[in-house]
């Protein structure tokens, strides 16, 4: 699967004071590619995603999309061009129901954000609430609907934090640890959905149950101390010696952050 | 959703045939209350529906009731020409104001309204050429339009009446809007919304202007109404004050404002006929609000609506949503 590179990340740095979270990074991602990224806490993961979504600027280094340098873009211009990133703890409009947080991104896409003089009722944007009704359908969130999302499970909360990264309809989505806190039965359930988004969906997952990632990535990026340890088929990842070392020496903890 | 037209339509009936049972002190107290209410609807669009604090709030009053009343005194007393004059000294104002005040959040941008404010105070109250000093601004002539002179009380309370309705209304509009719901995205969760694409500093800037602009209507009209305005109307505890009518009325509503505002002005006139530490009433009714009734008067009210239908169960969309967030 040969295709032009989405994403150039080129000698990516970040520290903060004296800390160095992450150490001259580069690798390509191609068009379409499941990329799963591993390593144990303190690995850079979550930092490396705040330096793609443009959450945090990097110290050093460059980031390009479909050819263009994204270094310095803000993050809410990342979201609109398609990198677009969920959070690690769930990151949601609590007060709002479950549909309001669905529209806010639908209509975002829509390009309606500056419509002032018409309510946004279902009879005057029959189309924006039907994709809403259809996107809930699909991740099985009907019964919510109306519901605030405070009012949720956790697990619920979790799914509607996916549902908003890919409501967008990005072209590079970045999940951060998409089933953290989820029972068994929840994760199964969102693998198969993230499963059959499309191929054209550019997808890179961080995550610590290595039964999901293992399942879902075509190439897998290890990180470890700010820099990447391996990289490649999962296969061989698996079976890296270096990389069973660190996750049989961090066993304890990697049980006690899920 | 019907039961809630025909309350709107009453309500506006009654307000309508307000000077037909209300005495001249009366109508002008209820003129006064409207004023104050589209002056804290104004506030409301910044602190209850966006989640920006601000304490300055006064600063959009005060140049809005200035320049009405320099208008109306140098060029003409008309409310075609005092109006808008009013409305763009606002809008320019709280242009640039709010450049600055959008690069801080929380409580430093309530320090930097507050700061800015109190400079648009000084400078009123130094230009004694231009705005009478401490002294005030007086001699405006009355108001006229179209022919229509509102030196008679009752023409004036129609035509702030009708002002009141056009704000309210267009205010009721914007906040469920696709625009509005993106202010009260950007009160529950700005980095959020940021990640779903919006530039929420624009929208940010939009809401410190429109509500900068109501302010200067409000204080425009103050002007017509009273024919007079002094710094007082300018200093920082004018922008508390409507911060407080807001709070006990219920930030994020649309009646609370206005409720609030009607609370502050009756309770000022009954006390302060009583006694001069009318004020610390006022701070007593404000603490036992925030402690006990966080969500005002419409909060108040819908628990016991709420109450009331329990029976008829059903979901209902609740619109007085917590604001004013900790971290703000």
């Amino acid at each position: 699967m040969k295709s032009e590179p989405i994403l150039q990340v080129d000698g990516v740095a970040k520290s903060f004071g004296g800390l160095n979270i992450l150490k001259n990074l580069t690798f390509d991602v191609r068009k379409g590619e499941r990329i799963g990224i591993i390593g144990p806490n303190g690995a850079g993961k979550t930092t490396f995603y705040n330096l793609l979504a443009g959450d945090l600027d990097p110290s050093k280094g460059t980031i390009h999309y479909c050819g263009k340098n994204i270094t310095s873009m803000p993050n809410y211009k990342r979201a609109r061009t398609g990198i677009v990133r969920t959070f690690q703890k769930n990151n949601l409009l609590t007060e709002l129901t479950v549909l309001e947080n669905l529209l806010l991104v639908l209509q975002r896409k829509e390009g309606m954000g500056h419509i002032w003089f018409k309510r946004r009722h279902r009879k005057k944007y029959p189309s924006l609430f039907q994709k809403a009704d259809e996107l809930l359908h699909t991740w099985g969130l009907e019964q919510q609907t109306n519901k605030v999302v405070k009012s949720l499970s956790y697990g619920e909360q979790r799914q509607i934090e996916i549902l908003l990264g890919i409501a967008t309809e990005p072209n590079v989505l970045l999940l951060d640890e998409p089933t953290a806190g989820m029972s068994q039965a929840e994760t199964d359930y969102i693998v198969d959905l993230l499963r059959k988004l499309p191929k054209s969906l550019t997808l890179m997952i961080i995550e610590h149950d290595l039964d999901v990632v293992f399942g879902l990535a075509d190439r897998m990026i290890v990180l470890y101390n700010g820099e990447i340890l391996v990289e490649g088929d999962p296969h061989l990842v698996r079976n890296d010696k270096r990389v069973n070392d660190i996750y049989i020496g961090q066993e304890a903890d990697l049980s006690a952050s899920s | 959703m019907k039961k809630g037209i025909v309350l709107t339509a009453a309500v506006a009936l009654l307000m309508g045939l307000a000077p037909f049972f209300l005495s001249l002190f009366h109508l002008n107290l209820f003129t006064e209350i409207l004023i104050l209410g589209i002056f804290s609807l104004s506030l409301n669009v910044l602190v209850g529906y966006t989640g920006m604090v601000s304490l300055g709030h006064a600063a959009f009053f005060g140049v809005g009731a200035y320049a009405a009343g320099i208008a109306a005194k140098e060029m003409s007393p008309n409310l075609l020409a005092t109006l808008p004059i009013a409305l763009i000294a606002t809008i320019m104002v709280a242009a640039v104001i709010g450049m600055f005040c959008m690069k801080v959040s929380g409580f430093y941008f309530l320090m930097l309204t507050l700061a800015f404010s109190q400079m648009i105070y000084s400078f009123i109250h130094q230009s004694t050429d231009l705005t009478g000093g401490s002294n005030g601004l007086s001699g405006i002539p009355a108001p006229v339009a179209g022919g229509i002179d509102f030196s008679n009380p009752v023409l004036l309370f129609y035509f702030i009446l009708g002002v009141f309705f056009s704000v309210y209304a267009g205010l009721s509009l914007l906040v469920h809007s696709p625009f509005g719901q993106v202010l009260v995205g950007i009160r529950e969760n700005e980095t959020r919304m940021r990640s779903m694409g919006y530039n929420t500093t624009r929208y940010k800037y939009a809401s410190f202007i429109i509500a900068g602009a109501l302010g200067g209507l409000a204080g425009s009209l103050y002007t017509s109404f009273n024919g007079f305005i002094s710094p007082i109307d300018v200093y920082w505890t004018m922008s508390g004050s409507v911060l407080i009518m807001v709070i006990i009325g219920g930030a994020g509503t649309m009646a609370g404002p206005v409720l609030g505002a009607a609370l502050i002005v009756i309770l000022e006139t009954i006390v302060s006929s009583y006694t001069h530490s009318w004020m610390m009433i006022i701070g007593i009714i404000f603490i036992i609000f925030v402690v006990f009734f966080p969500k005002g008067l419409t909060g108040i009210a819908q628990s016991i609506m709420h109450r009331m239908t329990r029976s008829k169960s059903g979901y209902k969309e609740n619109h007085s949503k917590a604001v004013l967030k900790k971290n703000a």
